[in-house]
Parts: structure tokens; C-alpha cells; sequence
């Protein structure tokens, strides 16, 4: 996951001509259960010299479900699961299909509307000419 | 704004020479078999192979090849673990036989993330295994990530199987993909028409593969996989796609 923010960050930078970054807002969606401290750690161990001053905010989106079949919506709480389940949908959220259920009338339909992944918030910087 | 997933791709693949996508238009037509032996073949052969299996509301090659209880190594990512010498990778790790049914965007999703933590060896080729139907989601993300995907079509004889076979070649034609050929598997009596059909489609005939009654008695074990009259025959078809 930080090697994929980091080379974001990179791409965007380039892409946007910034001579440094100074400021990174990452989200992490409940549902992948991401250590946000092992993430920035990650982060810190990774950056290239453009982001060497960045100040790394990583804020974490609930994880909202909701039935397909009956409309039924619901905050999903990782805390409680077996270690190995868990650890499934740290790695892949999808595979929550194998193991999570509706509430309300049980269907394995569900969608995830908020809370998963990882992804890019914003990215802040310095262009070329300061 | 962006999805961080996208940028590790490339470099998680970056350590392999080919990426074969084992793909059909309809299901049935023996893609999961193919890919388990195709891999099994290669290895065999002293090469670096990996598969990963892409069908992930129902899988098989695991069935196939006799996968026992190992998981992956979590370093940095998920090293898959070896069988037979064929570094092996499926979300059966993560599901058990549990159904897992998903929909389109799951899919999508769920592929992007096996491609972004998984961390392949150096492999000289990464097969891929494939779901039905064959111009549907996996085939789709597979040709927005990986261009350089290459492609081994399975059908049968049957004129229905080819028919949705020549939908999906001219949807690999339409967006310049790498069509290795066309394997015909499950053949009960040789005709020549589905070779004279790829080759008037200026396809490579990959070869035949006769109905093999006892293959069914072979899955689950590799080592009488690979004695089967179908890996014999595979064997041939996969000596085309090597170089010499």
C-alpha cells in the first residue's frame, strides 16, 4: 500500500510539475483495516527525495454496507472477527462476500458504499517556481 | 482522487517475461485445465512459471493441481507459495470453499487488489486462468492493465463454443492484443473445421486435444495429471509456443 501512495504521489507530482510536496492526504477505508501508524511508518521508509518534508495525514473512512435485496444499511465493525478472517479482507475487501451477511434478511448481496481501500484525498506541493 | 493500487501494478508484473491469459467465450469448454497443466508443462520444462487463477466466484485450479493447506507469506505484500514448482496464487487463500458471490465491480476491484500485493518471483511466464463469459469483467480490467497480456484461446468443437470464441478474437483483434492461438479441446471425432475456420482467421491452430475419459480420475494430483493422454497432448500444443 505505501509503495502505491508513494508512487502516486510521484506520478501526480511529475505530472503537475511540483518541485516538492509538502502535504499528502491518504484514506484508508475501515473495512481494509490499515494500521495507520505501520502505514505512515511504510510511507517513511519509502519517500523519495520530493516528498522528504511531506507531512503525511491519513484519515479513515467508516466502513458502510448495504443490502441489495433489502435496502437494509449497516456500519460494519472489523473488531470482533476471528484473526483469519480479518486478516482475509485486510488483504482482499471483496472476499467479505465469503463471510459477512446482511442483518437484516441475510443475503450475501450487500455493496460496499463507503470504507474500503485505500486511496488519494489530496496531494499539496510547491510548483517549480516556488 | 487516485487509487494508489494502480501505480504498484506494473511493478509487481515487472519481474515476468509473459503473461498468458488462458480465456474462452463460454465456460465448459476445459480453460481451468488447461491453464493448471499449461503451467505444470512449463514448469516441467525448467522454466520459472507462476499461475493465478482469475475465476474467483468459482475457482478450480486449486481442485486441479491438489493445493493443500499452505498460504502465502505476507513480506511486503503476499509471496505465493510453490506447488510443483508453479508459484501459485488464487483467492482461495482468503475464502475457503466458502461461496463468494460478487458483482461486476467487485470483481474489478478484487483483481486490482490480488495484482497490486502480489509479489511473483522472476517468471518467464504468468498463466492465468481465466472466468467466464469471456468478454465480461476479468477480460476487460485484464486488457485495461495489462496491454501486454497475451492470449491463448480454448474452445471446443462444439459451433456454439466457437461462435463465442470469434467474438472474443475480434474484440482482442479491435484493441491489438496478442492472440497466441487457438486451442481446441474435448475432441470426440477430428473434422479439421475449427482449424480451418482459425486459420481462415489468420490465427494460429494450436492444436487438438481428443476427449480424454480418464483425465476426470487425474485431477487433484499433479503428477498423474501431467501422465494423462491430455497433458501428452497439450505437450505438443505448447511446444508452439516456446521458442525453439
Amino acid at each position: 500500500m505505501a509503495e502505491g501512495v508513494v508512487a502516486a504521489v510521484s506520478r501526480i507530482a511529475e505530472e503537475q510539475g511540483l518541485k516538492r510536496v509538502t502535504e499528502v492526504t491518504v484514506r484508508i477505508g475501515e473495512l481494509q483495516q490499515v494500521d495507520r501508524e505501520i502505514l505512515i511508518f511504510a510511507i517513511d521508509q519509502l519517500r523519495p527525495p520530493i516528498m522528504r518534508d511531506a507531512k503525511i495525514i491519513v484519515e479513515e473512512a467508516p466502513a458502510k454496507l448495504r443490502c441489495r435485496v433489502c435496502g437494509h444499511s449497516w456500519r460494519f465493525d472489523p473488531k470482533g472477527l476471528e484473526e483469519e478472517v480479518s486478516e482475509a479482507i485486510h488483504f482482499v475487501p471483496e472476499v467479505a462476500h465469503a463471510y459477512l451477511r446482511c442483518p437484516s434478511c441475510g443475503s450475501p448481496d450487500f455493496e460496499v458504499v463507503e470504507g474500503r481501500g485505500i486511496w488519494l484525498a489530496s496531494v499539496k506541493g510547491l510548483r517549480g517556481d516556488g | 482522487m487516485a487509487d494508489p493500487r494502480l501505480r504498484v501494478i506494473d511493478r509487481r508484473l515487472s519481474t515476468i517475461d509473459h503473461i498468458i491469459a488462458v480465456c474462452s467465450g463460454k465456460g465448459g469448454v476445459g480453460k481451468s485445465v488447461v491453464a493448471s497443466t499449461l503451467s505444470l508443462l512449463l514448469a516441467r520444462r525448467g522454466l520459472e512459471v507462476g499461475l493465478l487463477d482469475l475465476d474467483f466466484t468459482c475457482p478450480a485450479t486449486h481442485l486441479i493441481l491438489g493445493v493443500g493447506d499452505a498460504t502465502p507469506e505476507e513480506e511486503r505484500g503476499i509471496v505465493p507459495p510453490s506447488f510443483h514448482g508453479v508459484e501459485y496464487m488464487s483467492l482461495i487463500y482468503y475464502t475457503g470453499e466458502r461461496p463468494t458471490p460478487l458483482r461486476g465491480g467487485d470483481i474489478t476491484n478484487a483483481i486490482i487488489e490480488i495484482l497490486s500485493v502480489t509479489r511473483w518471483g522472476r517468471l518467464s511466464h504468468l498463466v492465468v486462468d481465466m472466468p467466464p463469459p469471456g468478454l465480461g469483467d476479468a477480460t476487460l480490467d485484464l486488457m485495461r492493465l495489462i496491454p501486454r497480456m497475451e492470449f491463448l484461446i480454448v474452445t471446443t468443437p462444439s459451433r456454439i463454443a466457437f461462435q463465442t470464441v470469434r467474438r472474443l478474437i475480434e474484440l482482442l483483434r479491435e484493441a491489438d492484443r496478442v492472440i497466441l492461438g487457438v486451442l481446441e479441446n474435448m475432441v470426440l471425432e477430428p473434422s479439421g473445421r475449427v482449424r480451418g475456420e482459425v486459420e481462415v482467421m489468420g490465427l494460429k491452430y494450436l492444436g487438438s486435444i481428443p476427449f480424454d475419459p480418464k483425465l476426470e480420475e487425474a485431477l487433484g494430483d499433479a503428477e498423474a495429471l501431467l501422465q494423462t493422454d491430455f497433458a501428452v497432448s497439450l505437450n505438443a500444443a505448447v511446444s508452439s509456443l516456446l521458442p525453439d
